[in-house]
């Protein structure tokens, strides 16, 4: 016997697994509408390639893949496209989705497949393709496409390829059925894998509780070197890292592919599908669904077409609804419940249990943690559970991370152990979503980031070499004026004198006048560049027809015009130059001069006239001034200004008015003396 | 009938919180019996008034917290306390001593953190050492064990309790309290000197610490809890013991045999240290936790102030396990065994 090897913790719950195989797999025929939902795996939904209206032969394929993570939908049944349209499907949160809806004609014609049984002579690339083509996505509940699972990164050395029929879940008795009635088609099924893959050994893991299974394996097993191995059961060893770990004593790591450890996992369920695809060519349109639990009549296993209502399947069993309140997809571990009976099964529709409410009563109330520690017992993963629900209801995302939440499989292992009934995987659930949902987020912001920073950078730089030429024109200056003072040779002082001297002058007179004439070259100058750059754009923008011409054009005309000022303005000062060199006016600088002496000779003036003279001047000056004010106060009073205005104008007419009196006496006073 | 949504997992194990509480609770009746046989009603009687006092302020706390009463009593965590703070006070003690450590334990130990599973210390050791350090005279009068003098009737066990001004009641050091007094006997002549030592611990102790093993082993098998921090801490006191035991001297410590049997050792090691709420979660946390507070029982029963030092040695060591359970991570699967990827 092989060696096998243990896993931390699982648990043992009822297995409740008899109640379905009592009697062999029956045919549930044809339901009268089949909803086939575009999106039954883990990818990309497929895209309709079909028409309402249309009649489909059995196997027909309805929607195609779209890119690697996909799988094709294919009919079924043949009949005629009654709708294309959203339909509520079997997913946890109920929501609608794009399905076919198919109407059998009852006829069940099959379209003209043909199998390559000679396999062997494949390119092993044509054969994954041709899996891919069958919609073979795998059958244990989580429906990853099988083809990308074979699809191993070249280079990779596989030792072990594996076929789980496990098949660990509580009730689901698919698999276990598969192997009792099926068991050459898993074998060559598993030999079609071999090939692809490569493996030094092929192994079949199955949990102890499956006798029969394992006897009809081993018989069909035979000299085929592919080995079947048993082990104790326990819940969850069906999980992909948990029967890597039990068969080959290996860990997948953390976030990694069991293809990283040289394993390759697959269903039973879908090693069946790849058989049929491979040796008679045809696709996945139907599988085999466990209908059991206490509010059916008759448990057993069907061969369900994909698309089949539950309800259809439900009946067939004897569905007793008045005693179901809660309808799972899937074991009661991991399975979810169906939001409505009439959705349809899909490729990864193992079971439908219908439990009643003595068999998986409704949850009490939740009670505090008590830290007892059995979910972490329980754990498979070994994680902490009942610390990362303590992290969880506090939203302390980063020690939930720390914890390894996102190693949890959300077995429910936890949850079932917890004596005080807290849904501990829910918590994990909703504490995932939240953290991928926190690192979009933040990828979003990063990169918004990023590139706000990228600008900001960007014109840093040009601000910092606009900065750069300016200081290097700024030095170069200097150097120039030190150059000129260095070569005279002359004391500093005195040369700086000298400097701000020619400076002053240069205001005024010949330097004026030198950069007044540099200042009208520039213009021209600049008036030239932007004139063609502006006729390159207008040219570019012309070769590749843009919208922007005609602005283009109105700036080319408009720096044209500006362009023909400047020249002008230049000429116009050039000539003004040549003609009268001599003809210059009398340099301002006097004008200081003349009010100079302006102001002194009115002192001397006023000097110069008697007392009795200035009062009256002065008398005078004041009546101008009270007349100016009063005319403004008039204005301001007919014009509704402020308050204020009017009432300062008032005060300076009566200071005024006072001032008046006291020039008149003054003046009276004089003219007495 | 509309179909319910619930999330996975569907199915439950049996267990229960109450379960587990029930379960506790039974396993201390082996322990009950046999103090009741050697030192009198006066348990019996601390438990039923301990009882009482403490669904009366569980439901007081729950009335002023507004929860309702029904769904948290019948988790018989209140029970749970009052049973073990009432086996650790000595029998015959006035009924306000044990209302006030049962209030201390429920209302300031348990219900101030928010209750049942969010209290750090343990409520039943909290309670215990505050009324230790406030009333040390009633807390170290224990009992003489069976044989030595008469034992009290129900009637006196109650008016010791009820009435204490008028019981006049005998009282006798422990075996703790006589090694720990000695300094200058050899252990084998303290031995024979003493009427409290029996077989190879105190009359009386020997066979309740016995009858407690009993019960935390029944608890094992139900797998209430793990056998880690009780084993790790009988292992830890012993080797404590025998690495002092110097040979029976005047200045030893006590044989393992002796530490392991006398006092609140196996009481404490299978009810006090497997608190699942206040010690270590991880198996590993729990090995240390263990051992530590085995290793603080000896050095204070040894070499500290009070004679037995189960109490200190738990609350002291709830303080350290949370951070006991930040560095004992397990590893999780698929990672390496720093604990990174």
């Amino acid at each position: 016997m092989r060696k096998t090897y243990g896993f931390h913790g699982g648990i043992h719950p009822p297995e409740n697994k008899h109640q379905s195989v009592r009697t062999p797999i029956a045919d549930a025929g044809i339901p009268p509408e089949l909803v086939i939902p575009l999106s039954q795996h883990i990818g990309t939904p497929a895209g309709v390639i079909v028409e309402i209206g249309e009649h489909v032969l059995k196997g027909q394929m309805i929607a195609e893949a779209q890119g690697f993570m996909s799988v094709p939908k294919h009919a079924p049944t043949s009949g005629t496209i009654s709708a294309i349209e959203d339909r509520q499907i079997a997913h946890p949160s109920g929501h609608f989705a794009p399905c076919i809806v198919l109407t059998p004609d009852g006829r069940d014609e099959w379209i003209a497949c043909s199998g390559r049984p000679d396999y062997e002579s494949m390119d092993k690339l044509a054969l994954i393709d041709l899996i891919r083509h069958a919609g073979i996505a795998g059958m244990g509940g989580a429906g990853f496409p099988s083809s990308v699972k074979l699809s191993v990164k070249p280079g990779t050395e596989i030792e072990t390829l594996i076929i789980n029929g496990t098949e660990c879940e509580p009730y689901i008795t698919a698999d276990d059925v598969l192997m009792r009635e099926r068991a050459d088609q898993i074998i060559e099924g598993a030999k079609i894998l071999r090939y692809i893959i490569g493996p030094r050994e092929t192994l079949i893991g199955v949990e102890d509780n499956k006798p029969e299974g394992i006897a009809a394996l081993r018989a069909a097993t035979e000299g085929s070197g592919i080995e079947v191995v048993q082990f104790p059961t326990k819940y969850p060893s069906g999980g992909e890292k948990q029967l890597i770990e039990i068969l080959t004593g290996k860990q997948v790591p953390s976030g990694g592919l069991p293809s990283q450890v040289g394993v390759v996992c697959q269903n039973i369920g879908s090693t069946v599908a790849i058989y049929q695809a491979v040796v008679h060519g045809r696709p996945l349109i139907s599988r085999v669904t466990t209908v059991t639990g206490a509010a059916v009549r008759e448990p057993q296993n069907f061969q369900a077409l994909i698309g089949t209502p539950m309800r259809y399947l439900l009946e067939k069993a004897g569905y007793q609804p008045e005693k179901n309140r809660r309808l799972i997809m899937g074991g009661p571990m991991m399975g979810f419940t169906v939001p409505d009976i009439d959705v349809p099964i899909v490729k990864t529709t193992n079971c439908l249990l219908a439990p009643t409410e003595d068999e998986l009563p409704t949850p009490p109330p939740a009670q505090a943690c008590i830290r007892c520690g059995m979910c972490a017992e329980a754990c498979p993963a070994s994680l902490l559970p009942q610390q990362l629900f303590w992290f969880a209801q506090g939203k302390e995302f980063e020690k939930l991370e720390h914890h390894n939440l996102f190693d949890c499989i959300e077995c429910g292992a936890c949850s079932y152990v917890c004596p005080s009934n807290i849904p501990l995987v829910q918590y994990y659930r909703a504490s995932k979503a939240e953290i991928l949902q926190m690192r979009r987020d933040h990828e979003k912001a990063e990169a918004s980031r990023i590139r706000f920073e990228a600008r900001q950078h960007r014109l840093e730089q040009a601000e910092a070499e606009k900065e750069a030429k300016r200081a290097a024109r700024k030095k170069a200056a200097e150097k120039r004026a030190q150059s000129a003072g260095a070569d005279s040779g002359e004391d500093p002082i005195q040369a700086a004198i000298a400097r701000a001297q020619a400076k002053k002058a240069a205001q005024h007179g010949a330097g004026g006048e030198q950069s007044e004439l540099e200042m009208l070259e520039k213009a021209v100058v600049s008036a030239q560049k932007r004139l063609d750059t502006a006729t390159a754009k207008l040219e570019e923008a012309r070769s590749q027809n843009s919208d922007l011409v005609d602005a283009l054009q109105t700036g080319v005309d408009k720096t044209r015009d500006k362009l023909a000022k400047a020249e002008q303005a230049l000429t116009a000062y050039q000539q003004a130059q040549g003609e009268g060199g001599a003809a210059q006016s009398e340099p301002p600088a006097d004008a200081a001069k003349a009010a100079i002496e302006k102001a002194l000779a009115k002192r001397q003036a006023e000097a110069s006239l008697s007392p009795a003279e200035k009062a009256r001047a002065d008398l005078a000056k004041l009546q101008q001034r009270l007349q100016k004010t009063e005319a403004t106060l008039a204005q301001s009073r007919s014009n509704g200004d402020e308050e204020k205005v009017i009432e300062a104008l008032e005060s300076t007419v009566a200071r005024l008015t006072g001032k008046i009196s006291a020039a008149e006496q003054q003046l009276q006073q004089a003219e007495d003396a | 009938m509309a179909l319910i949504r619930l999330t996975s997992p569907h199915a439950h194990g049996p267990m229960s919180t109450q379960r587990v509480m029930q379960n506790v609770l039974l396993a201390t009746v082996p322990g009950i019996i046999v103090l009741t046989h050697f030192f009198g009603y006066g348990t019996l009687v601390n438990l039923l008034w301990g009882s009482l006092v403490a669904l009366a302020c569980e439901a007081l706390a729950l009335k002023l917290r507004r929860r309702p009463l029904g769904f948290y009593l019948k988790d018989c965590s209140a029970l749970v306390t009052a049973f073990l703070l009432c086996i650790a006070l000595p029998p015959y003690s006035p009924w306000w001593l044990i209302a006030i450590g049962i209030a201390s334990a429920i209302l300031l130990a348990k219900q101030l953190y928010g209750g049942l599973g969010y209290n750090p210390f343990n409520p039943a050791m909290a309670g215990y050492v505050i009324l230790l350090i406030s009333f040390p005279v009633q807390m170290t009068s224990w009992a003489p064990p069976l044989g030595q003098g008469e034992m009290p009737s129900l009637l006196q066990a109650l008016q010791a309790c009820f009435t204490p001004g008028q019981y006049d009641g005998v009282t006798m050091a422990t075996p703790l309290d006589v090694l720990k007094q000695n300094n200058s006997l050899l252990i084998e002549d303290l031995w024979q000197q003493n009427p409290q030592f029996g077989l190879f611990a105190g009359v009386g102790w020997e066979w309740a610490n016995l009858a407690f093993l009993a019960g935390g082993a029944w608890l094992l098998y139900q797998r209430i809890f793990t056998w880690h921090a009780p084993v790790a801490m009988l292992v830890s006191l012993s080797l404590l013991a025998a690495l002092f035991y110097d040979g029976g001297s005047s200045a030893s410590g006590g044989s393992p045999l002796f530490h392991l049997f006398s006092g609140a050792t196996m009481f404490g090691a299978f009810f006090i240290v497997t608190d699942p709420v206040t010690s270590a979660v991880s198996l590993r946390g729990r090995l240390i936790y263990g051992a530590l507070i085995g290793a603080l029982v000896y050095v204070i029963r040894v070499r500290g102030n009070y004679p037995d030092a189960v109490a200190f040695a738990v609350l002291i060591m709830n303080f350290a396990a949370p951070f006991i359970d930040y560095y004992t991570q397990p590893r999780t699967y698929g990672h390496s065994k720093r604990g990174e990827k």
